[in-house]
């Protein structure tokens, strides 16, 4: 029993935020690796660009409810997520048309593109905040909890109870048919294969034909879904803040180059290494002990490996370790 | 003489107007502005010989500026005898044990040259000492920490001089850009940004969370300052007379005796606000211009055309025998211990030291968008840069709210829209740096003084 009891403390307060949290990482990670693939630069506005889709979000969200539209037990968020899509991707073209295509046609460096990339995080993040403020947001309604703690302690009779949020089931849900589209798109579909070949030989991919625009116009498609939806999926299930997200941008950051940039795949599972990573680490294993070990060998500290205080410090530590050992990536992807 | 027209006509515009601020505002304002506007050629000094002498992307300004206010700290503030009575000792302790990891770890790193082996014992090494290191150091922190925690709580200083600690800000800086250095200078430009920006927030973390060096994000106030004080100066008779003697002629005007003694202590406290900036300013100043002195001295030697050699082509420059890898790591040491001057001098001049507030925003990427703007690869423009942005900067929300008035005046007081747009005029500052950086990058990407290649 006391076994099970000590599992479901790690599912609880471990697995679960881990999954949700990764799902999140996994998302944005795919859009930066995405545009360091095609495009061929360090884009420093993701995560403003995530915080512009989900402001969206949180509009429409503030409208439908005062329309009195709801989605039933779901957050009317999702019933959101096509529009802010859109207007998400008309502003990602907007940006290239005005700014990146200039450098693109000039074959500037990346550098210089990196540089342009934090004007245009200037701008999104002035325009979000002229916009919106920069004050917290919740912007859940629906179910909040699918099984709460105490529900489950009746049902089962355990000590520990197993809450599971909405947001993180639908977080997860959303991020496994999200990411299994692009998947099949990426390596089924004809653009797709189009796209990669891009990616991966620029020269020999316009010998044969493919048409650069098209896949620019199609990456920043893709890469506004993933935008709007991994912000709104984060917004969700912590809160919407301007700030957050761009702090966020870092540990992205991070789980696109632990999983080999450029590699879509890597990116995904780089979310995860990250998440889990960090809470496993910061998490306080005293009462795990407490179920598992006998009574005269019970810890006296929290048994915290580290602080919560560092929770970001650790996936930057992930990252330098990572560059050091494996530059390339966990996965192998584009050279430094 | 010519050559150097743009660069007066550019300073001279400058200057005017943070003194049209002076004359329409106030004049402490305007010297609270030149004086940041100096902090911030500092660092663009520091971040232009990163990136316009050696192209080195450095996105870690922020981690190397609190570096630079933690050193303000460790050397002004007295020291605390409690706490180092219950925790100094283990605290020491665990400073050797981090110098003998690293010397195991290069003695390792000489000794083996097996790759797989070596990494094991690395790895050892570092597990075992962050083991000693969190046993050792875990009930000195409680004890530091429990040592009158509203007021200390932590380890002190050593009680020096103020000035002493912008040496030490540079030394600290360095030290820690050697480490990222080794670690990440073998990357490709981007991922080098990456790299370092996600280093500096590992830096603030430390800086946030460790009460017991810094005392964290409770802040510490009432730094000692290398100029006199107001309340000082206002009791000081040379400095009443001084004030008497320069408005005398306004002061004659009056003639209740009463009234007159009101006007001068009016006088006087508005002056000693003032006074003190222009101390800081002396100091700032000179510092700025004894780095531009040797900045210039050494794009222009034998060393500076070496490094812009490597800049323009490594590959050759390599081929030419040059030590490119060392010659990085060099450049980037120095420019970030400059920028750790500029740290120590930003934290002197405010009085308090507050790790919450070292935010990248502000103190990696608008120091970024100085250079540019400015002019990469030009000191003079690149300390321009910084007095430009740093004006935009401070002057865009009172700009914006005047264009804010101006546009909707024929909308009623309560309109939505114009209390909206009025309520959020701070932030149109990003906006107007963000876009001057984009039109900047598109129309003169050499900003606004361009390099100078003095043919010799």
């Amino acid at each position: 029993m006391d076994f099970i009891n000590a599992l479901l403390l790690l599912l609880n307060y471990t697995v679960l935020p881990a999954l949700t949290y990764g799902s999140q990482l996994a998302l944005g990670a795919i859009f930066v690796t995405l545009i360091y693939g095609v495009l061929r630069f360090a884009n420093f506005a993701t995560g403003d660009m995530m915080s512009f889709g989900t402001m969206f979000a949180v509009l429409l969200t503030y409208y439908f409810q005062s329309k009195g539209i709801n989605f039933g037990f779901l957050p009317t968020a999702l019933l959101t997520i096509p529009f802010a899509t859109l207007i998400m991707i008309f502003y990602m073209l907007l940006i290239d048309k005005t700014v990146f295509s200039y450098y693109r046609i000039k074959k500037s460096p990346p550098v210089q593109f990196a540089m342009v990339s934090v004007g245009v995080m200037f701008v999104t993040q002035a325009i979000i905040r002229i916009i919106i403020g920069t004050s917290d947001r919740r912007f859940l309604d629906g179910e909040k909890f699918i099984i709460k703690a105490t529900e489950f302690k009746e049902m089962t009779g355990l000590n520990e109870g197993l809450t599971i949020k909405s947001t993180q089931v639908i977080t997860i849900f959303i991020t496994i048919i999200v990411v299994s589209i692009i998947f099949w798109f990426l390596n089924k579909t004809k653009t797709g294969t189009s796209m990669r070949a891009y990616s991966d030989n620029e020269d020999l991919a316009l010998l044969s034909g493919i048409d650069p625009k098209k896949v620019v116009l199609i990456t920043w498609i893709i890469a506004g879904i993933l935008a709007t939806i991994g912000g709104i999926l984060y917004g969700l299930d912590k809160s919407y803040r301007p700030f957050v997200y761009f702090n966020n941008m870092l540990p992205i950051f991070a789980a696109a180059i632990v999983g080999g940039i450029g590699k879509p795949f890597g990116a995904f599972l780089g979310g995860y290494v990250i998440a889990f990573a960090e809470i496993f680490l910061t998490y306080a294993y005293k009462k795990f002990f407490s179920y598992l070990l006998p009574v005269n060998l019970m810890p006296d500290s929290m048994m915290q490996i580290l602080s919560t205080d560092y929770k970001f410090a650790i996936s930057f530590s992930i990252l330098v370790l990572v560059l050091l050992f494996r530059p390339l990536g966990i996965f192998e992807g584009k050279r430094l | 003489m010519r050559k150097y027209e743009d660069i007066i006509t550019a300073y001279i515009i400058i200057l005017l107007l943070i003194s049209l601020v002076g004359i329409f505002q106030s004049w402490s304002t305007a010297l609270t502005i030149f004086n940041y506007c100096l902090i911030s050629a500092v660092m663009t000094i520091g971040a232009n010989i990163q990136w316009g002498y050696a192209g080195l992307i450095n996105f870690g300004i922020m981690g190397y500026t609190a570096l630079g206010g933690l050193a303000v700290v460790l050397v002004s503030v007295a020291p605390v005898p409690e706490a180092w009575r219950v925790g100094g000792i283990n605290m020491l302790s665990c400073v050797g044990i981090i110098i003998g990891m690293i010397f195991l770890i290069r003695y390792v790193l000489k000794k083996i040259t097996k790759s797989k082996k070596r990494n094991y014992l690395i790895t050892a090494i570092i597990l075992i000492g962050l083991l000693l290191l969190k046993i050792i150091s875990g009930p000195a922190i409680v004890n530091i920490e429990a040592v009158d925690p509203a007021k200390t709580g932590f380890l002190g200083g050593l009680g020096l001089p103020v000035l002493f600690s912008w040496i030490v800000g540079g030394l600290l800086a360095a030290g820690v850009a050697f480490i990222v250095g080794k670690v990440a200078l073998g990357l490709r430009a981007d991922y080098l940004a990456i790299a370092t920006l996600l280093i500096a927030e590992i830096v603030v973390s430390i800086i946030k969370h460790e009460d017991w060096l810094a005392r964290g994000v409770k802040n510490v106030i009432g730094l000692k300052r290398p100029a006199p004080y107001e309340v000082n100066l206002q009791n000081t008779t040379w400095f009443i007379d001084l004030i008497e003697k320069l408005n005398s002629g306004k002061l004659n005007l009056i003639n209740s005796l009463v009234d007159r003694q009101n006007t001068l202590n009016q006088l006087v406290i508005e002056a000693s606000s003032v006074f003190v900036k222009l101390c800081f300013a002396g100091l700032f100043l000179s510092v700025v211009i004894i780095l531009l002195l040797l900045t210039q001295k050494a794009l222009y030697s034998p060393w500076g055309r070496m490094m812009r050699a490597i800049r323009d082509n490594e590959e050759a420059a390599n081929a030419m025998g040059k030590n490119v890898v060392k010659q990085h790591l060099l450049i980037f040491i120095l420019g970030s211990a400059i920028v750790g001057i500029a740290g120590a001098m930003m934290v002197t001049n405010d009085g308090l030291f507050t790790p919450g507030s070292y935010r990248p925003m502000r103190y990696t990427f608008v120091i970024w968008v100085m250079v540019i703007v400015g002019g990469t690869g030009n000191n003079f423009g690149a300390i321009l840069g910084g007095f430009v942005v740093w004006f935009l900067w401070v002057q865009a929300a009172p700009l914006a709210l005047f264009f804010i008035e101006l546009f909707t005046s024929h909308l009623p007081e309560t309109n939505a829209i114009r209390m909206h747009l009025i309520e959020s005029a701070p932030y149109f500052r990003f906006l107007l740096v963000g876009l001057g950086l984009l039109i900047i990058m598109r129309y003169r990407p050499q900003g606004i003084l361009p390099e100078k290649v003095i043919k010799q």
